[in-house]
């Protein structure tokens, strides 16, 4: 037993595992007054047990700046980056040379949340969320437009960060 | 005439409709206790406490879509599900369950047949619901469905034989038939039939939980094996049905353990109940107590199931012809040359003494089977041997 192989002790002839079923009874009643594990989902989102990580990638959010606009610069690095292909970008430009995106739409059933759009955003603008209660009535309310992405307020996911890998 | 003609068309709508609502209550409880025991809540949102989900249940049910295999034999697929429900519900026509209730035209008894045949009555009829099983899996034209269907009928004849002889030591200690007189026998003892027939108990329950389909018998239904086994082809009404035909069953089997063995609807420590004028109060409360014996061996049946893993086919079958019924055998005839030494040489009657002396031999023989049994002596099936 050098490598720590279990090996079962089996019966070598026909026996009735009578105690065996009076033990297993037993712990099966004992469960019944035990308490129990589920949470409640509707009312109880997190218990002390179980609550989402700080790392969970789900629905985006794009963050404002101090005047509410999108801090989304339209450099292009998220569609490109994007292995799914699911953020379509048209970029503008205002009188004084900033950019901005006029068009900033994704696409929540193409994405794989993957991440990396978050992780490549120069301004920081565009973030996976801590969030996952997505239902729609209708399959086009899927693709989130910047208005929308703007007006989420669920929690950002933080990355991982390889100086730090199990985030503390 | 016309009073036992209202009286018993009166019990039969009120045992059916009980036995319907118990069914339906039974299905929430085996999914709340089979949650609890795996430290889960179980289903606790339609109404208080999930009371409501059978309703929802049934509902569904009823809206389903009705599917029929191509090449299934259509008038035995529609004949099955009711050939297996119809003697679900029959056979609890024979068993009391309260003391008589007076009424102003009449005493009325609380069975709705009691038939002098009784016990015999409920043989026939439990083993009739087999067809059911073994019709659903032939005119299915499924394999999976037809080895369903002849497992059960295998599981059924193999049982029967260790249900019917351990049934056999019950007859000759109560030396009737009619189930009202096997009661009335342990309430004038004073003593139920499971202090003098505790093996004959066992083995009786052993085989109901075989008869019943019920884990660690449930081999006709399989679901790792046989998909659904005999019930593979079946969807919503004709599905629901053979579900209430098992639970049902387990009802009947749970009622009559009580009656054979726990004194039926009898009050323990007390005589006011079968003595005397029958009167609204007794009977309400010998119903409580009978069913409160029943739900005993429903919880029972719930607890093993959840507790015990499927036999296999050779186990079964070794386990009911070469335990069972041998031991059924011996049993018979060792009580039988025990109640004969009482009776003709001690010149007892069955009573209170005649119960416990029984009662003792029984315990013998229960260590001695225990002893038996126990040869191989494991505890748990994961026990890592030590290293040699």
């Amino acid at each position: 037993m050098a490598i720590g192989v279990k090996v079962m002790k089996r019966p070598t002839k026909q026996t009735s595992y009578l105690r065996a079923t009076l033990k297993g009874m037993a712990l099966t009643f004992s469960h019944i007054l035990r308490p129990k594990v589920t949470m409640q989902y509707p009312e109880e989102k997190s218990s002390k047990d179980w609550t989402l990580s700080s790392r969970w990638r789900g629905t985006h959010r794009m963050l404002t700046d101090e005047q509410g606009r999108a801090k989304c610069v339209a450099c292009g690095l998220c569609p490109q980056i994007c292995p799914a292909n699911c953020i379509k970008l048209v970029p503008g430009e205002d009188e004084e040379g900033h950019r901005y995106p006029l068009i900033y739409e994704i696409d929540e059933f193409r994405c794989i949340f993957c991440g990396y759009c978050q992780e490549v955003c120069p301004e920081e603008a565009i973030h996976v969320g801590v969030h996952y209660e997505n239902s729609e009535y209708s399959r086009d309310r899927f693709v989130y437009d910047l208005e929308r992405l703007t007006a989420q307020t669920h929690p950002v996911s933080t990355l991982w960060d390889p100086s730090d890998p199990k985030g503390e | 005439m016309t009073f036992f003609l209202v009286s018993s068309i009166i019990k039969v709508f009120i045992v059916f409709n009980l036995i319907m609502v118990g069914v339906a209550l039974l299905t929430l409880l085996e999914r709340r206790v089979c949650a609890w025991m795996q430290d889960r809540l179980g289903p606790n949102r339609v109404g208080p406490q999930g009371i409501l989900q059978p309703a929802a249940d049934g509902l569904k049910n009823f809206l389903k879509e009705e599917t029929a295999p191509a090449m299934a034999d259509k008038t035995l697929f529609v004949l099955a599900p009711m050939v297996s429900f119809v003697p679900a519900l029959l056979t609890f026509g024979v068993i009391p369950f309260a003391s008589p209730l007076p009424t102003k035209w009449g005493v009325v008894p609380m069975v709705v047949a009691d038939l002098p045949v009784g016990f015999l009555y409920i043989l026939a009829i439990s083993s009739l619901g087999v067809y059911g099983i073994v019709l659903a899996g032939w005119s299915s034209n499924n394999k999976y469905a037809l080895l369903g269907g002849l497992r059960a009928s295998a599981q059924m004849i193999s049982y029967e034989i260790a249900m019917g002889m351990s049934t056999v030591a019950v007859l000759l200690l109560a030396g009737n038939v009619t189930l009202s007189q096997v009661i009335a026998q342990q309430q004038l003892a004073h003593a139920w039939f499971v202090v003098p027939l505790t093996l004959a108990f066992i083995i009786f329950f052993i085989s109901a939980l075989a008869e019943t389909n019920r884990l660690p018998f449930d081999l006709p239904e399989a679901e790792g094996e046989l998909i659904a086994g005999y019930h593979t082809e079946y969807s919503s009404m004709k599905f629901s049905m053979f579900y209430i035909a098992e639970y049902s069953n387990m009802v009947t089997a749970s009622a009559l353990m009580a009656t054979l063995f726990f004194g039926g609807w009898d009050i323990p420590f007390t005589t006011w109940d079968s003595t005397g004028e029958p009167t609204v109060l007794k009977t309400l409360l010998t119903l409580a107590a009978f069913s409160a014996k029943t739900f005993v061996f429903l919880f029972t049946y719930i607890w093993v199931r959840w507790t015990l893993p499927r036999f296999r086919y050779d186990q079964l079958m070794a386990l009911g012809w070469k335990v069972l019924l041998p031991l059924a055998l011996i049993y018979i005839t060792i009580l039988a040359t025990a109640i004969w030494f009482i009776r003709v040489r001690l010149g007892w009657d069955y009573g209170a003494g005649m119960a416990w002396a029984l009662g003792g031999i029984n315990l013998v023989l229960l260590i001695v089977v225990a002893w038996w049994l126990d040869r191989g002596r494991i505890v748990s099936g994961s026990v890592p041997q030590e290293a040699a």
